[in-house]
């Protein structure tokens, strides 16, 4: 027994979003360093826009438990 | 009107936090071999049992019946119903419970086992307080409706007794479902609250104080700690999201920050209880419920048209959006409620893991140079998981507080097309 499939889906998920979040920070340092004094907004939408991509990949492990569970 | 069935629903919420149960059983029932040969144990054997990490982790992270601050153990009160045996009410107290939240005593049926309640089933268990024989419990999976349940069971009398676990709110799907008995104790996660409440509380009270009877002065002492912090959510949270209505929202806004951050924080301090209030299923779904109603009870004809029938797109794509964004209804609150859960728990239980690394690689004392070797670098990952676990605690109250103002936004937002 080597664990079941769905942590592959784990870590499908888990894949996507981290190219997401590292997309949103990547982008968001590039934005400072081009405009420095706009770093509240950019700061606080930074951090919204992650945490909306990481409701997906929470989903997606929620999912992937409950069919672990049955 | 609606404000006063607005009130009638959050308060009605919020009796729901005592099912806070966590899923006993299940995660681990297949992880490791050793719990087979433990079944066989016969009462009144103390085996020693192998060091299981994930037990244990989901042990601490889990809401229990006794409160304990470092070694000493608070016993609390336990408000029980079963629909067999009606109410029983008494201190959790009466168990005695060891180091490990494991009762000696059985009292009406209900046997304390890993610092949580549990109702034993059999008819011919004696009513009243007896003491339970040998070890005090010991784990067995059992087949319950087609599904594998871990069960603990009690010895008594010279037979073992299986107890039920308690009724969560989950319905079956994380495990749980509605078993014998209701736990509505005042539980170690309800004593958090409240501590967080009156905490809170005092905190605004003395500080709103302060702002009257220094009117017009600098902030001073506990007010200059708390003004950043205010100004912040009111200036970069309420004000950007919901335009000229955020003097409305603003205090829930704040009343759902301040009130995550401190259970956040609270459940940071090291042997005060480790409390993981946040990190329980059961709270953050009613902080999201309470969300949910606020933004669809504040919602306009424009945020219901853009669910049900969104303008200015063909028929054939609005069969398609229509039931996508009445998903979305639902969906917002859900990874509201899973996404502080889920940090929250990761938090706690990476440090519980580190700290099991000792008893791990020291084969639990045997090996007292690897435990002492292990000790050393665990302490420092656990020191530099604190301090990341004080980021998140801020960083996911601020999250939580963001995407509700953003909720609200949406859903005040007045037509510009």
């Amino acid at each position: 027994m080597f664990g079941s499939i769905t942590a592959f889906g784990m870590g499908l998920a888990v894949i996507g979003a981290g190219i997401g979040i590292g997309q949103i920070g990547g982008k968001a340092m590039e934005a400072i360093a081009r405009q420095p004094e706009a770093v509240g907004d950019i700061r606080a939408n930074m951090i919204l826009m992650a945490a909306l991509v990481e409701g997906v990949a929470l989903i997606a492990i929620v999912v992937s438990f409950l069919s672990n569970a049955q | 009107m609606r404000q006063y069935v607005l009130t009638l629903l959050l308060a009605s919420m919020f009796a729901l936090v005592s099912f806070g149960q966590e899923h006993n059983g299940e995660q681990s029932h297949d992880e490791n071999a050793t719990e087979e040969t433990h079944h066989e144990e016969a009462c009144g054997e103390h085996g020693k049992e192998p060091f299981n990490p994930g037990a244990t982790a989901f042990h601490h992270i889990s809401d229990q019946n006794i409160y304990n601050i470092g070694p000493f153990h608070f016993p609390l009160p336990c408000i029980l119903y079963s629909p067999e045996q009606g109410w029983s009410v008494f201190s959790s107290g009466v168990f005695h419970a060891d180091a490990h939240g494991n009762g000696h005593y059985a009292m009406d049926r209900y046997v304390l086992v890993e610092g949580r309640v549990r109702r034993v089933v059999a008819d011919d268990f004696p009513m009243g307080k007896v003491e339970l024989e040998g070890h005090p419990f010991f784990k067995k999976v059992e087949q319950k409706d087609g599904k594998p349940i871990e069960l603990a069971h009690v010895c008594y009398g010279g037979s073992q007794y299986a107890a039920d676990n308690p009724s969560t709110a989950d319905g079956g799907l994380f495990g749980g479902g509605v078993t014998s008995f209701y736990d509505f104790s005042i539980t170690k996660n309800v004593v958090t609250m409240f501590l967080v409440f009156f905490l809170m509380a005092w905190l605004f009270i003395t500080v709103a104080n302060a702002y009257k009877k220094r009117d017009g002065m600098a902030p001073k002492g506990i007010q200059s700690f708390i003004e950043p912090i205010f100004l912040f959510i009111q200036d970069e949270v309420a004000k950007p999201f919901l335009g000229h209505k955020w003097e409305r929202f603003t205090p829930f806004l704040m009343s759902l920050f301040f009130f995550i951050l401190g259970l956040n924080l609270f459940g940071q301090i090291p042997f005060l209880g480790g409390s993981n209030v946040t990190g329980n299923l059961a709270v953050t779904m009613v902080l999201a419920i309470i969300t949910f109603f606020v933004v669809n009870f504040h919602g306009n004809k424009h945020y219901w048209e853009h669910i049900f029938w969104m303008p200015g797109v063909p028929a054939w794509v609005k069969t398609i959006l229509t039931p996508v964004e009445f998903l979305g209804l639902f969906i917002k609150p859900m990874t509201l409620m899973l996404r502080l859960f889920a940090n929250i728990t990761a938090g706690h239980m990476v440090v519980i893991i580190f700290v099991g690394l000792i008893f791990l690689f020291g084969k639990s004392g045997e090996l007292a140079g690897a435990s002492y070797g292990t000790a050393v670098g665990s302490t420092l990952l656990t020191m530099f998981m604190m301090s990341i676990e004080l980021l998140v605690a801020f960083i996911q109250a601020f999250v939580f507080t963001i995407l509700t103002a953003s909720y609200i936004g949406a859903a005040t937002e007045e037509a510009h097309h």
